[in-house]
């Protein structure tokens, strides 16, 4: 967004101050959208939609990768949680994040790598915006909101960094998501009655008057303010899109339906149960905004890259027994981290289900998504930032052909990043930098 | 622009005197060329405490603000890299709603609006220009230019016309100021500098906000900005009165506790907790109790006693509460009048504890959910307290020894960390981290005393930069007597006051000049402060420091691998 692109030197309100008519849509009948609910009267599709899901420490090398390359027919026995939905998921294995000879930084680099292409030097982060944000400007501004965050285990950061490394604040709480998204500022998409509030004009102009102040700025700001304060402009519009919504009747969605408050939330930390609780609620929010037409990109974080997980009763986390605890020698694994992994798995299992649960007609929510899986980190306990688990599921609205194993022998593991986001519509050829810089698309997987 | 609105302005200066509020606006155009070298997101308590300032702590807030960001060790550093995102924006608007709608409801105008409307249902540009100019000044930080009171006095009336009530114009107008940039950024503006044209200099308003926000953790009051409009900062005279009468106001305590809040990393208490079931005593009430043990701790030797900033690490005196004294294990009776439920305790000369190093906020702060880990603690003194930054660890280690509790060979925490440190390429960090970290190993991870781990006795003695010790109170003692406290906390709270880390030019005046004049006032708070706030080099910026590159928060500042 530029700032100067924006702001004239107009100081005409907006809206009913500035005396202009109001839009509003006209009333939108049930007969409009096709039999089945999927797509509207014109033909047009219901919007793709994007969402990431994060996680925390990895999988054990070995136990995860399915054993054949291609179609999908078998998955490592730390994926069996997922087995029900094979057909509806691409795993990728034996991508890497060749570090151009920079040190790895423990649970950033690999994280870094995979969310904005490039090894960040050594002590310092990445200023290049996530591919979740890149997406989200490129499919996400008609929405009320740009994108949703939410984290489970009750961190306020995400993985969503916007240019000049801003990050988008997670929700730790799905009360209060709730109430962001379904409060009173929700506008039912099947509701009959429909009523502009003349407050909301009143709002706009204001948001007008901010915005305008803002060119008193031009010209003795330097440059890396300024990406801040094009970021606030950003920020700004995307308010007044809100309000622009609430002044116009919203296309029916016939499987939207609003959702009851959640309940049975518990306070935000990292003990497993909790994690489980809140994430499964956080997911049903996150479907029915979706479905409900509120955004078109989810950012679910359900743990930190050094995941803090743990275990009621029991001294030490995740992220620790990962390096502390001794491989069983019988079992050719760490037992404890094997335990987290579990529950992780199965967290990522319940995802899948909630969103493949919501019918939208003949289809499922799943299908217009593409859910990017991702965490930071190999094998955790050596901090290896080769072969980090990747998968994606959903079909993307008929983008994106799944039910396959995408094996490779240390390709660089921003093919998969570039390849989402081309999945997504967005006009890129090649993503990454230095040895991540990539042009070649996972072409298998697109349609 | 401005003379359409000559009218509404001439009407608001007259309005402005009646009601007290001196020079509501100035003329834009006679405003020199200025850049901007600094854009501020004011923190939570910064807006907290504006908001209380301004319209008095009966509002509320009503909403959630997005996290503020570390770096350099700071919250106030990472405030000058952050921006507003789009929930950030979302629940700045929520907030500035609620507040305006409160600021203008029928229990509260008569006190936070100084005019009444000449109708209720109507516009009156008047009182609309008295009123947002007078908010708008305190807000913004500086007067409001005619053009800017002239636009915020058109929405006021435009809105009490079509919704035929003047509070609900008044209330719109104040809702954008409050998510204006103005007034979310401390906006630093800078003209050159006569004396020197390889440095800027703050322009009056800026110097009277960094000031205020050093010293009150707010913005400026009204008689700052009346001194600093009447040019009176730009006098060595002029400046020292007001650093005298603010660093004598009562809100110099809530400026202290603020930067010790920051410098300690208070806000890591938002997501700490404990394993309920090994350490059910504490709960987020003890977390809360246990930084304010701290601050009440600081504030009463820095400020009522006027004391030596290094005594924080040696001193019995201390504040309590019986949450905290169940921790402790200090059998606590509050006194009924004692209605804040605090009580001054001293610990006697044999005690365990001494020094805000081993009260809970520090060593249950650098803990794991379910153990202490000297590591930890070892790396937040070293960072935090001495300004000394600890690598990060290499990458393909093996931790195998680790803490591994179930090894019958290594029960303590010092058994297994010696093992680890045989490790050639941990033990250069390690070495620098653990012998300190150790020393608190009586302390478990909620800041409760223990004296074995394992059923074998704790040794807590280690050397700290060649000084040996024998337990948490030498090691106190060390702290105390170590050079590399006093100046990191000089150039902590010099980055803290202008929001960045010091240059190299900075460096060498905070050493000769800073430090010396804190040595040489006993190491005490208000004379550092003192000679920061009255100094030309606090408000002056070298012009390459002008920042043109994207700037780097590190928002995992604290999110190190040592967890």
């Amino acid at each position: 967004v530029n700032l100067a692109a924006q702001l004239g030197r107009r100081r005409v309100l907006r809206g009913m101050l500035g005396g202009a008519a109001v839009t509003v849509g006209l009333p939108f009948l049930d007969c409009f959208l096709d039999a089945s609910g999927t797509a509207l009267a014109d033909g047009a599709r219901l919007p793709t939609i994007f969402a990431t899901w994060f996680f925390g420490c990895g999988l054990n090398p070995g136990r995860w990768e399915p054993k054949t390359a291609g179609k999908l027919v078998d998955l490592g026995p730390e994926l069996e949680p997922i087995r029900p939905y094979m057909s509806k998921v691409n795993v990728f294995s034996g991508f890497k994040v060749p570090l151009d000879g920079k040190p790895a930084q423990p649970h950033i680099t690999g994280r870094i790598a995979v969310q904005t292409g490039i090894v960040a030097a050594a002590g310092q982060k990445s200023a290049l915006p996530s591919v979740d944000t890149i997406i989200a400007d490129s499919i996400g501004t008609k929405t009320r909101f740009r994108s949703l965050e939410v984290s489970c285990i009750g961190s306020r950061s995400s993985e969503s960094v916007r240019a000049g490394n801003i990050m988008n604040p997670s929700e730790i709480s799905p009360a209060a998501l709730y109430a962001r998204i379904f409060g009173a500022d929700f506008r039912d998409p099947n509701a009959a009655e429909f009523a502009p509030d003349p407050r909301v004009m009143a709002r706009q102009s204001v948001l007008s008057g901010v915005k305008d102040q803002l060119a008193d700025l031009q010209g003795m700001i330097g440059a890396a303010d300024k990406v801040r304060l094009d970021e606030y402009l950003s920020s700004l519009r995307q308010l007044e899109q809100q309000l622009d919504l609430e002044l116009q009747k919203p296309e029916p969605l016939k499987a939207c339906s609003v959702p009851q408050k959640p309940v049975g939330e518990l306070p935000p930390n990292a003990e497993v149960t909790t994690m489980q609780t809140n994430h499964k609620l956080f997911v049903q929010l996150i479907a029915s905004a979706l479905a409900c037409g509120q955004t078109r990109v989810a950012n679910i974080a359900l743990t930190e890259g050094l995941s803090t997980l743990r275990r009621s009763g029991n001294a030490v986390i995740h992220h620790t027994h990962t390096h502390e605890e001794p491989v069983d020698p019988k079992l050719g694994y760490q037992p404890n981290v094997t335990w987290f992994i579990g529950t992780i798995m199965g967290a990522m299992a319940d995802m899948i289900a909630t969103f493949d649960g919501f019918r939208e007609g003949d289809r499922t929510l799943l299908d217009r998504m593409l859910v990017w899986v991702t965490s930071e980190t190999g094998y955790a306990k050596v901090h290896s930032t080769d072969n980090i688990p990747t998968l994606t599921v959903g079909g993307a609205n008929g983008r994106v052909k799944t039910g396959q194993h995408i094996q490779t022998a240390g390709d660089p593991i921003t093919r998969v990043g570039l390849t989402v986001q081309q999945a997504m519509g967005v006009s890129v050829n090649s993503w990454g930098s230095d040895n991540l810089a990539t042009s070649r698309t996972v072409t298998e997987i697109l349609a | 622009m401005a003379k359409k609105f000559g009218i509404v302005l001439a009407l608001a200066l007259t309005a402005s005197s009646v009601a007290g509020i001196t020079s509501a606006a100035t003329d834009a155009t006679s405003v020199p060329r200025v850049q901007l070298v600094g854009m501020r997101r004011i923190t939570q308590d910064q807006y907290r405490q504006i908001i209380a300032d301004v319209f008095g702590k009966t509002i509320k807030l009503g909403g959630r603000f997005e996290p503020d960001q570390r770096d350099a060790g700071l919250l106030a550093v990472g405030a000058s890299q952050v921006s507003v995102t789009a929930s950030g924006f979302e629940q700045y608007d929520d907030m500035a709603r609620a507040i305006a709608a409160q600021v203008v409801d029928e229990q509260h105008r008569s006190v936070t609006i100084p005019c009444v409307p000449k109708v209720a249902q109507a516009k009156d540009e008047t009182c609309a220009a008295t009123f947002l100019g007078g908010v708008g000044r305190m807000l913004y930080r500086r007067p409001l230019t005619q053009r800017e009171l002239a636009d915020e006095v058109k929405i006021a009336s435009d809105v009490s016309d079509r919704l035929h009530d003047f509070y609900a114009g008044l209330s719109m107008a104040l809702t954008g100021m409050l998510e204006s940039a103005q007034f979310l950024f401390r906006q630093e503006v800078a003209n050159s500098d006569a004396s020197d044209p390889s440095h800027l200099t703050l322009n009056a308003s800026s110097k009277a906000t960094r000031l205020s926000f050093l010293l009150w953790n707010s913005g400026p009051d009204r008689l700052l900005l009346d001194a600093a409009e009447h040019g009176e900062l730009d006098t060595t005279a002029g400046l020292s009165k007001q650093v005298d009468r603010m660093l004598d106001s009562p809100r110099l305590a809530a400026g202290v506790r603020a930067f010790f809040s920051d410098m300690l990393g208070f806000t890591a208490f938002e997501g700490l907790a404990k394993d309920p079931v090994l350490y059910p005593k504490f709960s987020a009430r003890v977390a809360a109790d246990a930084q304010e043990q701290t601050l009440r701790t600081i504030e009463d030797l820095l400020l009522r006693q006027g004391g030596d900033y290094r005594d924080l690490f040696t001193t019995r005196t201390t504040f309590l509460t019986p949450l905290l004294g169940a921790i402790y294990k200090i059998p606590l009776t509050t006194p009924d009048d004692l209605p804040d439920g605090w009580v001054r305790y001293e610990f006697p000369q044999d005690a365990d504890q001494a020094g805000i190093i081993t009260q809970a906020s520090f060593v249950a702060l650098h803990s794991q959910p379910g153990r202490s880990s000297p590591t930890v603690r070892g790396k937040a003194l070293r960072e935090v307290l001495l300004c000394q930054k600890v690598p990060d660890p290499p990458g393909n280690v093996n931790f195998a020894l680790v803490q591994d509790t179930n090894n019958p060979a290594f029960k303590t925490a010092r058994q297994r960390l010696t093992a680890h440190r045989s490790e050639a390429t941990c033990a250069g960090c390690h070495k620098i981290m653990d012998p300190i970290g150790l020393a608190l190993e009586n302390f478990d991870t909620t800041g409760a005393f223990r004296s074995l781990e394992n059923g074998t006795p704790i040794d807590a003695s280690g050397e700290i930069d060649g000084l040996k010790f024998a337990n948490a109170q030498e090691l106190g003692k060390a702290i105390h007597d170590n050079p590399a406290a006093t100046s990191c906390i000089v150039n902590r709270i010099y980055s803290y006051g202008v929001g960045r880390s010091a240059t190299k030019e900075e460096s060498a005046w905070i050493h000769t000049n800073l430090a010396k004049d804190f040595a040489d006032g006993g190491y005490g708070i208000k004379a550092l402060l003192r000679s920061m706030a009255i100094s030309d080099q606090f408000y002056r910026v070298t012009k390459p420091e002008i920042r043109a590159e994207i700037p780097v928060s590190s928002r995992l500042a604290f999110e190190g691998e040592h967890k």
